[in-house]
């Protein structure tokens, strides 16, 4: 019950945040939001038992992405150009898409259930066998890195391919390979 | 930023601490919540921060863009070097258990030298990316 009344108070946070994202024409104030929207994310996570994935979310959802955003901004404008076409067609698109989803929801599982197929599966095996294999309480950690480590070394390959096309894409492959110039803001 | 007394001393106050809890973070997440990503990020982080206060030129002199770039090659390379080990030691691609006399120990291992992979090329990538965005119009 506490934690229904807990993820009604978040839902309705977010679409709150969600509402004022769209309204807003001054993209600082929707980037600081969007932060916002990442962290109330962190939370449903937390309330839904998922700690690693709210870590995350909180790490680069809400801190990096924003920071990332500010820095776009700071290189483009601040400010959202009005938007030359009615807005109908593309809420029509969001509605149907959304209506379709939804739909798509009432076939899920419900949450928690263990005779969903993906609590039949390979997660049982892995729940019962982690400590005999590999030693490491964290379940998560062990599936990430171990039982898996083939997927995350392509989600390493992925971050790696992301730094390099912001260095080729952003500027001169040699620059700043040179050491700095000395500068007085240094003993600050 | 020369005048902003209040948030110089408290990014200077708060910067031992924010890397300290990324190497937590780091070596703790076989335990814990937590693990390269996580702390790659936070890593990365608590530089920006010091940037974003002192200056990217600051940040730079502590990490030049050639260590940086190491760095994301390197940890994807020290992670996909942890599987040609294993291949070497007759397992399977990623299969740590042969690393150490006891199975245990070898998973234990490979767990703890793919996460610090996964951790240093998140850490440089984040950072490079803040550092090219940050100092793109320089030149």
């Amino acid at each position: 019950m506490m934690l229904e009344v807990i993820d009604i108070i978040i839902l309705t946070l977010m679409t709150v945040t969600v509402i004022g994202i769209v309204v807003m024409r001054n993209l600082l104030a929707v980037v600081m939001l969007g932060g916002i929207y990442s962290l109330l994310a962190a939370s449903i996570f937390v309330a839904l038992d998922a700690v690693d994935v709210a870590f995350t979310e909180a790490a680069v959802g809400a801190g990096i992405s924003t920071v990332l955003f500010i820095g776009t901004l700071a290189l483009t404008t601040r400010v959202e150009k009005r938007p030359k076409h009615k807005p109908l067609l593309p809420l029509c698109v969001c509605i149907i898409t959304g209506a379709v989803l939804i739909y798509g929801s009432l076939d899920m599982a419900r949450f928690g259930d263990p005779n969903s197929p993906a609590n039949r599966h390979v997660a049982a095996h892995y729940l019962e066998n982690t400590k005999k294999d590999t030693g490491v309480p964290n379940v998560v950690t062990a599936v990430l890195a171990s039982y898996r480590g083939y997927d995350t070394l392509g989600e390493v390959t992925v971050i790696f391919t992301a730094g390099i096309g912001v260095i080729l894409l952003l500027g001169n492959w040699r620059r700043g390979l040179k050491p700095p110039a000395p500068h007085h803001e240094d003993k600050a | 930023m020369r005048e902003y007394l209040i948030l110089r001393v408290i990014t200077k106050l708060l910067f031992p601490f924010i890397l300290l809890f990324a190497l937590y973070v780091q070596f703790h997440g076989d335990f814990g919540p937590g693990g390269g990503f996580q702390a790659g990020v936070i890593f990365a982080a608590s530089f920006i921060l010091y940037s974003m206060v002192f200056g990217v030129r600051s940040a730079q002199h502590v990490l030049p863009v050639g260590i940086l770039r190491a760095g994301i090659a390197g940890g994807l390379l020290l992670y996909a070097l942890v599987g040609v080990v294993d291949l070497l030691l007759g397992a399977n691609y990623l299969d740590y258990s042969p690393m150490s006399a006891e199975a245990k120990v070898g998973q234990h291992l490979g767990i703890f030298l793919v996460e610090l992979g996964v951790g240093i090329t998140v850490a440089s990538v984040m950072m490079t990316m803040f550092f090219t965005f940050a100092t793109w119009r320089e030149d």
